[in-house]
Order: C-alpha cells, then sequence, then structure tokens
C-alpha cells in the first residue's frame, strides 16, 4: 500500500514536472533548425538571441512597470479598504465583500472583455487616443485588489481590536494610532498582498490581452512567440523566469519561515 | 468607528468604476445593436453556439473530474505525510504554477506534436505514432495539467485541518479504513472538494489559450467564440457581450449549486502562497 | 466572606445607635441622586446618557457621578450596560444622548486621545510588537516626552508592579499577570486622573486573582488615583471597592458602600446578585413588623405603607437553627452539602425551599426549627424584579453559575 502511494505521488509529480523539464532541456539545444524535439548538442546560442531581441526588453520592461504601480497601488488601496471594510456593520461588510470576492468568481475572459468596453469608450470619448499602458495599470491594479484585500482581512480581525483603543487611550490621535500600532500588526499580510498582487500582474495574459491596446507585455509576446514561429528562444526565456520564481520562492519561504516561527512563539502565552 | 469606514472609500470608488459600469456595459452591449437600439438578436444569436457551449462545459466538467480523481489521492498523502516533508510536498505542487500558463501550455505542445517527444519516445520504442495534438483530449490534458494544482491545494488544506482524534474516534467506534475515509474523511473534506471543482471548472470552461494552443482550430470553445468578437475576424462586440453575459450567468448558477453543497457556505482553503 | 462576615459585625453593632441614623440618611440621598461618596467633589460625571447598538438600548436615562480618589466598582451581569459606560468615559463611545464631564468641563465630544483617563483593556491590549520597556514608554513618547524622562518612570512603574528586569522581554511571552502588570504600569505611566479597568482580572486563574486585587487595591491607595473598575464577579467587587455600583439591564440598581449593599440590598435584583439570598413575598403591617409564611416578625425597617406588599430578604448566613418549638418557623431538611466552613442545606418551610448557611450538621430528613432576628430581616419595596427569583428548589451551583448571565431568573 505505501509504496503504491508512493509511487502514485512520483508520478503525478512526474506529469507536473515533465513538461518543464522538457521545456528546459531544450532551451540549450545547439539545432540550427530551430526543432522542438530533435537534441543536437549543448549550446546557449538561444540565450543570446533572446537578450538582443529588442520587442521582448520592451516587453519585460513594460511589465515589470505595470506590476510595480499596480502592486503598490492597489496593496495602498486594499488595506486601506481591508480597515474600512473590517470597521463597517456586518450587513455593509457583507455586501462590500460580494462585490469584492465577484471579479475572483468571474471569469477573467469576461472581466477582460468588460474592462476593455470601459476603455474603448473612455478613449472613444476623448478622441481616440489609445489607453495603452494606462489601462493596463488600471486593469491589473482592479484584479489585484480583491487579493490584497483577502490577504489583509484576515490579520486585522486576527488582531485584538482593543489595540487601536489602547492606542488613542494613550494619546496618540486617530492616524498615528494606525502607523504606529495597526500597521505593524497586519504588516505580514500586507507584504503577503504585494507579493501577490506582483506576481499575478506580472502573471496575467488573460485579462492584459484585451486590454492592452498595442501595449507589449511579457505574457503578451510569449503568446505572440508560440503564435507566430516556433522558436527554442521561447525555452530559454521559460528557463530565465522558472529560475527567477525558484529565487523569490526561496525568498518569500525564508519570510514565512520567519513569520512562522514568531506565531508559534506568541501561541506559547 | 465611523472614521475606519471612510478607509473604504476610495475602494469602493474603484470598484463601482472598474466592475460595476463595465459589467454593466457588458449587459447593455448585449441587448443593443451596432447602432445602439436595443435587440434581443445577440442573445439569439448565442443560440447558434449552443454546441460550442456544450463542448465547453463537457470538455471543462471532464477536465475536473480527472483533476479531482486524479488530486484527490495526491492531496490525502501529503497531508498524512510528517508535517515537515509536508511543506516541501505542497511546495511541489505549487511550484509549476508560478510559471506562466502560457508556457506550461507549450510545453505540451512541444510534447504531444506529431513530431513531438512524444511521437519519438513511441517511435524509440517501435510503436506506431499517434496523433494527439488538436484533439480534444489534448484540450482536456492541458486543463488538466494547468489547474490540478488548484484541485489538489483547497482538497489539502481541508485534510489537514480533520483532527486526527475524529479519525480515532470513528475507528474507536468500530469502523475499518474503508468505513472511515467513506463515513467521516470524505464527507469532512467536501469543503475542499467544492473549492477545488469550482477553481478548476470555471479556468476550465472559460479558457481560450489551451483549446487554441492544444486543440488546434477544430476544437472551439466559448473563450474563443469571445475573443473572435472581440479581437478577432468576426468583430461584433455586441453578440460577444452576449456571450460573455451568457458564460458569466451559467458560472454564477453553477457557483450557486456548488454552494448549495457547501453546508457552511466556507470557502475556506481557497487561498494560495 | 471574612469581610462580609466582620461587615455584618460592625453593622450589628452600629443598630440602634445615632451613627445608625447618619448611614441611613446618606443611603437614601444615595437612591435618589445616584451619586457615589458625597463627601467629594466627582470628577467624572454622566449626565441623562443613552445609548443604543443596532436599535438595542443599552443604556438609558444613566446618571452617576465618580467622586475624586474613589475606587468605584461597576457591578452587573454581563449585559448590563457597565462595560459601555466605561467606553463612554474612556471615549470610545459617543452617547446618543446625554453629556459627559471631566472635573466639571464637558467632554463629551472629546477623543480619547485627548482624555486625561487611561484604560486597562479586558485582554490587556499589548502592543504585541514593541517589548515590556516600549509599551510602558508608548504614552509618554507619544506626549514628547525626553527619552531621559521615559526611562526614569518607565523603571518607577515597572517597579511599582514588580516587573524590574522584564523591560526587554518580549510581552507575548510573558504570563497573564505579568501581562496584566504591563497594561497597569503602561496606563499609570500616563499619569492619568481616573484609571478605567474592563474585567481586568477575568482571564486569570483564581488564585492570581486574588493576589491582583489585592496588589491593585495597594496601588490604588498609593497613587491616589480614581479607579473605576468594572466586573460581574460579586465577590470581587465587595472586596475592594470603596463604592458599588450595581446595574443591570441599562440601569443603576444601587449604588452604596459593600456593606450597604450587601446588607440593604435595595431591590430583589440586588438581593439575588450580591451573595445567596431567601427572598420571600411579605407584607408591611406597621412600621417595625412584617409578616411572611404565615407569621409576624419584628424588623428594624419602617416608613412603608400599612399592608404594604413587600420582598423580604434573609441571608443564609443570618438562619439560626433552633429545635422545633412551635415558636419559630418549622421545616425539613431536603439536602446538605459541605462546603468546607459550613453546610449549606436546604430546608423547605410550607413548601418554600430556604437555603441556610450553619456549622452544625443536620441530616437530611430531620425536622427543625428556623429562627431569625429582626436586624437580620430586610424589607424592600416591591420592584419590577419582584417575583424573578424563586426558592432553592431546583437549585444547583453549576446552574446558577452557568444560567446568571442570562437574566439570573434561573433557580
Amino acid at each position: 500500500m505505501k509504496t503504491v502511494s508512493k509511487v502514485y505521488a512520483f508520478l503525478v509529480f512526474l506529469f507536473l514536472y515533465a513538461p518543464i523539464a522538457v521545456l528546459i532541456v531544450f532551451s540549450f539545444n545547439g539545432s540550427a533548425t530551430m526543432s522542438r524535439s530533435v537534441w543536437s548538442g549543448f549550446s546557449l546560442q538561444w540565450y543570446a538571441r533572446l537578450l538582443q531581441d529588442r520587442m521582448l526588453l520592451e516587453a519585460l520592461r513594460n511589465t515589470l512597470v505595470i506590476a510595480v504601480i499596480a502592486a503598490a497601488v492597489s496593496t495602498v488601496l486594499g488595506t486601506a479598504a481591508a480597515v474600512g471594510i473590517n470597521g463597517m456593520n456586518r450587513w455593509a461588510r457583507r455586501a462590500v465583500m460580494n462585490v469584492t470576492n465577484f471579479p475572483m468568481v468571474n471569469p477573467d475572459i469576461v472581466t477582460g472583455v468588460s474592462l476593455m468596453l470601459l476603455f474603448v469608450a473612455v478613449s472613444k470619448a476623448m478622441g481616440g487616443r489609445s489607453l495603452g499602458m494606462v489601462s493596463l495599470v488600471l486593469a491589473h491594479i482592479t484584479f489585484c485588489l480583491p487579493y490584497v484585500i483577502l490577504s489583509v482581512m484576515p490579520k486585522l480581525r486576527q488582531m485584538d481590536p482593543n489595540l487601536y483603543e489602547a492606542a488613542q487611550d494613550l494619546g496618540c490621535p486617530p492616524a498615528a494610532s494606525f502607523f504606529r500600532v495597526v500597521l505593524p500588526e497586519i504588516l505580514p499580510g500586507v507584504v503577503t498582498g504585494l507579493i501577490m498582487a506582483f506576481t499575478l500582474s506580472i502573471d496575467d495574459f488573460v485579462v492584459s490581452y484585451f486590454t492592452s491596446g498595442t501595449t507589449q507585455t511579457l505574457p503578451i509576446f510569449i503568446y505572440s512567440m508560440t503564435r507566430k514561429r516556433v522558436s527554442p528562444e521561447i525555452n530559454a526565456l521559460s528557463t530565465l523566469l522558472f529560475a527567477a520564481i525558484i529565487l523569490l520562492l526561496i525568498v518569500i519561504n525564508l519570510r514565512t519561515a520567519k513569520d512562522g516561527q514568531e506565531k508559534t512563539a506568541g501561541k506559547e502565552r | 468607528m465611523g472614521k475606519a469606514k471612510s478607509a473604504a472609500f476610495p475602494y469602493l470608488v474603484w470598484m463601482v468604476i472598474f466592475i460595476l459600469v463595465p459589467t454593466a456595459l457588458v449587459v447593455v452591449f448585449a441587448f443593443t445593436d451596432r447602432s445602439g437600439c436595443f435587440t434581443l438578436k445577440n442573445l439569439e444569436g448565442v443560440g447558434r453556439y449552443s454546441n460550442v457551449f456544450l463542448r465547453s462545459i463537457g470538455l471543462g466538467a471532464a477536465a475536473t473530474a480527472v483533476s479531482l480523481a486524479a488530486g484527490y489521492p495526491l492531496a490525502y498523502r501529503i497531508a498524512r505525510t510528517h508535517a515537515r516533508r509536508r511543506n516541501a510536498l505542497i511546495m511541489l505542487v505549487m511550484l509549476p504554477m508560478w510559471m506562466n500558463f502560457l508556457l506550461r501550455t507549450y510545453a505540451w505542445m512541444t510534447l504531444l506534436e506529431d513530431s513531438g517527444i512524444l511521437n519519438h519516445i513511441l517511435r524509440f520504442l517501435g510503436l506506431p505514432a499517434a496523433h494527439m495534438i488538436n484533439t480534444q483530449g489534448a484540450v482536456v490534458l492541458g486543463m488538466v495539467y494547468n489547474y490540478i494544482p488548484y484541485m489538489i491545494l483547497p482538497l489539502y488544506s481541508v485534510l489537514t485541518k480533520i483532527d486526527r482524534s475524529v479519525i480515532e474516534a470513528a475507528q474507536d467506534l468500530g469502523a475499518d479504513g474503508r468505513t472511515v475515509f467513506l463515513r467521516v474523511t470524505l464527507p469532512m473534506s467536501m469543503p475542499g472538494v467544492i473549492s477545488g471543482v469550482t477553481m478548476v471548472f470555471v479556468p476550465a470552461v472559460s479558457t481560450f489559450i489551451i483549446s487554441r494552443m492544444l486543440g488546434g482550430g477544430s476544437n472551439l470553445l466559448v473563450g474563443d467564440l469571445i475573443d473572435m468578437q472581440f479581437l478577432g475576424s468576426a468583430y461584433n462586440p455586441n453578440l460577444g457581450s452576449a456571450i460573455s453575459l451568457v458564460l458569466m450567468v451559467l458560472i454564477l448558477i453553477c457557483m450557486g449549486i456548488m454552494n448549495q453543497f457547501d453546508e457552511n457556505g466556507a470557502t475556506e482553503g481557497g487561498v494560495m502562497v | 466572606m471574612g469581610y462580609v462576615a466582620s461587615a455584618r459585625e460592625r453593622a450589628r453593632e452600629n443598630f440602634g445607635r445615632a451613627g445608625e441614623f447618619l448611614s441611613e440618611m446618606r443611603r437614601k440621598i444615595h437612591r435618589e441622586g445616584g451619586w457615589t461618596d458625597l463627601e467629594k467633589q466627582p470628577i467624572v460625571s454622566l449626565r441623562d446618557i443613552a445609548v443604543s447598538f443596532d436599535g438595542e438600548t443599552v443604556l438609558k436615562d444613566f446618571n452617576l457621578g465618580i467622586g475624586d480618589g474613589a475606587f468605584v466598582t461597576l457591578l452587573g451581569p454581563s449585559g448590563c450596560g457597565k462595560t459601555t459606560t466605561l467606553r463612554i468615559i474612556g471615549g470610545f463611545v459617543r452617547p446618543d444622548a446625554g453629556d459627559v464631564f471631566f472635573n466639571g468641563k464637558k467632554i463629551t465630544g472629546l477623543p480619547p486621545h485627548k482624555r486625561e483617563v487611561n484604560t486597562i483593556f479586558q485582554k490587556y491590549a499589548l502592543f504585541p510588537h514593541l517589548n515590556v520597556y516600549d509599551n510602558v514608554a508608548f504614552g509618554m513618547r507619544v506626549h514628547g516626552k525626553s527619552e531621559r524622562e521615559v526611562k526614569a518612570k518607565v523603571g518607577e512603574m515597572l517597579g511599582m508592579v514588580n516587573l524590574k528586569g522584564f523591560e526587554h522581554r518580549n510581552v507575548n511571552l510573558l504570563s497573564g499577570g505579568q501581562q496584566q502588570r504591563v497594561a497597569i504600569a503602561r496606563a499609570l505611566a500616563n499619569e492619568p486622573k481616573v484609571l478605567l479597568l474592563d474585567e481586568p482580572l477575568g482571564a486569570l486563574d483564581l488564585k492570581l486573582r486574588k493576589d491582583m486585587q489585592v496588589e491593585l487595591k495597594k496601588i490604588q491607595q498609593q497613587t491616589g488615583i480614581t479607579f473605576l473598575f468594572v466586573t460581574h464577579d460579586q465577590e470581587e467587587a465587595l472586596s475592594m471597592s470603596d463604592e458599588v455600583v450595581v446595574m443591570d439591564k441599562g440601569a443603576i440598581q444601587q449604588i452604596g458602600t459593600p456593606p450597604d449593599i450587601y446588607n440593604e440590598p435595595k431591590n430583589a435584583f440586588v438581593a439575588d446578585f450580591i451573595g445567596e439570598s431567601n427572598i420571600l413575598d411579605g407584607v408591611m403591617r406597621e412600621d417595625f413588623l412584617v409578616e411572611f409564611a404565615g407569621r409576624k416578625f419584628r424588623c428594624v425597617d419602617r416608613d412603608f405603607r400599612r399592608d404594604e406588599p413587600v420582598d423580604v430578604v434573609i441571608r443564609p448566613e443570618d438562619v439560626d437553627i433552633v429545635p422545633p418549638d412551635g415558636e419559630h418557623l418549622a421545616g425539613v431538611v431536603r439536602n446538605v452539602t459541605f462546603k468546607g466552613v459550613f453546610y449549606e442545606i436546604i430546608v423547605d418551610v410550607q413548601g418554600f425551599k430556604w437555603m441556610v448557611q450553619t456549622t452544625e450538621f443536620e441530616r437530611a430528613g430531620a425536622e427543625i426549627g428556623l429562627s431569625v432576628r429582626p436586624d437580620e430581616i430586610h424589607v424592600m419595596h416591591k420592584s419590577k424584579y419582584s417575583g424573578t427569583f424563586g426558592d432553592y428548589s431546583t437549585f444547583s451551583d453549576e446552574m446558577d453559575e452557568d444560567s446568571r448571565p442570562a437574566g439570573g431568573e434561573a433557580r
């Protein structure tokens, strides 16, 4: 029984990782025929070509700019929103949380299409100017916001509601009380929200696809690569992204491990 | 606490502009023609594509079923391993999700192609080559591959929360392994099943990338249909809105039905990272 | 109970003396005015306060003055409005109507951070991201005190609460009692005029709670700061306070010193909530003569209408057991429970179950007589609480504890 379940787990993980492994291996393929499946010696040529690709570098730059702005804005707006929603009565909180959950249950494609309708209508009203980057940033903030709120909310609910009052009781004005007492308490949730918003923004294709106009982001660039030509450049790109992700996850894990330690320490009281 | 509430004000304004107004626009476009007059033609037009809807739902349901059948045993196994190894294993489940799903799907293209790696292997083993890409099976495979982590994660988090003493109590009352699983573990993990099913089904039904990359042109899904109306050759945002509206309503109804099964209405275990 | 017994002793000695008249007068003023400790100027007063949450009335027509330098306790079951009263004074709840005065100045609309009162919260609300030192220093730093001043004051405060050497500890790793002390030090470091304490001992275990009661009382006497203490524990209220304000359903039931409250409960609610009581229906035949349980008894109460229906309260420890001789109330022992210092017995007197506390053992089924001295019979006007408290026929300790907050009518 034990070995059966071990073999089973191994097979599922093989299923999950084999395609990625193939992708990575073929990024080092020396084939000049651009074949995706015939191995012909080790080479870094695709990496070299990739790094000279102007379009790619611009798409990467756009993606990072959008992700930084979207993550920052949605974190600030979302944290403030979570604080506000937490202070509402049950009825209002329910209503607002339903609207907040809506973009998360709604299919991405519908979110993308609906935002596209809005941006097209606005750009028509503004004389046909394409919104490009601006519309992408607005769209990304919109779909990041619920995730920030959902990661900050539990921290607020866990927090002793008297903390905020205690700070004021000791003479701290309300706004200062928030920054000195509440924010340090909910910070882990805020940081989680920030990271989630950042990665969601970088990773998003569907909503960007409908709202980008002519602007290229990395996922859109990848999409056009898979459509138009067959090139191991894309494998090289995958490998680089995968490496970056693993690096990021290691950093996050170290952070959450520290957070977890503090939590268990806190439980001992 | 009156002041705290006002902190949500900018957010509320934002959500009205970027969620409620666009959704209303979809509804308006669905019920108007190109000149802006009220019409039901678009919705009638959707009827012509009922076969596409059926195919989407069918393939989405198949992918969901496979994900559940394949994901549950793994989630169960991970939930029952030692806590230290557990985190590493669940991390392994999540890791592929962090890779852009276009790349994940592209990887399968290179595997399934007629001249792809799987066929190379088959040939190497002396077996006849198989045509795999551009079939419905390939689309379902792509869906399962992309979305199975969304199934495993909520299942896992519900299964780890089940108190061991509940299992022991069942054993103490005379239940054997099979009975414990069927009568205790499975019912208690239902919230995880529900949230896993919705988290796989919704993106699977509405995808247009997987069908395009692995299904070729012949296995059109609702997502492709919508894309064609907005950014494709068949440009017709009114019809596209009508299709989007129908898709949205269908999914909301499905979610409503699913939530009926979830007695507590708890949507636990759906959070990643 | 030692405290109660000695208070009773004192009251007994006072009986018939001139002092009795004065304290009777004071009690009367208390009842009508709603002020605690009249000799002193009130430092905090609440006038005509009304509060409701979601349409549910929490306080109405609420008037209270807190004497400067006193240890005043708000006592009542949960949901009686005592914590709301505290939060109004702290500035966290804005009353729908009425005003709050501090040293004669109106502070109704003043935000919490501008009030010269500090609060000890129920679960202490220590700042988890700050250590002990920084928690205690918080208020002073907010007020822009120099670090030298801060250091001196924190040292002094931690010395007062016996936490010297704990400066750099993580507050999350302290025991409940230690957290409590940090909360006290943090609040007092701000040198408030009034300290509000919201059930601060509720989370501590019994032994620690007793120690903290003594310590809090000591700190209050040392500093001379007015303490307004909220609790639902009557024993805690009686043993710590100078004055007790008994509350129920958003209204003050009685204000008085602990002996006053215990010995002269104003109505059936107070009698039942403070200690154990046998509450009987009676009729006041004339001054100093009350009839209940089918007999006439001499008592020390007067100024009732002739033949006015009244509630009669007799404490279980005030009933003396005598041989059944026909002159006294006669009953049958139904149940005997050993309580350590005394036996608690339930006596059936013509169908009404009395609770009696006695140091001598009585066997269940024994026929006994009950004797009550005139000064141990407390006569009260009928109130809305009359009849809510029955006899001890279905009494069990646990049920009493369980059901009291729900309204106290279970018996």
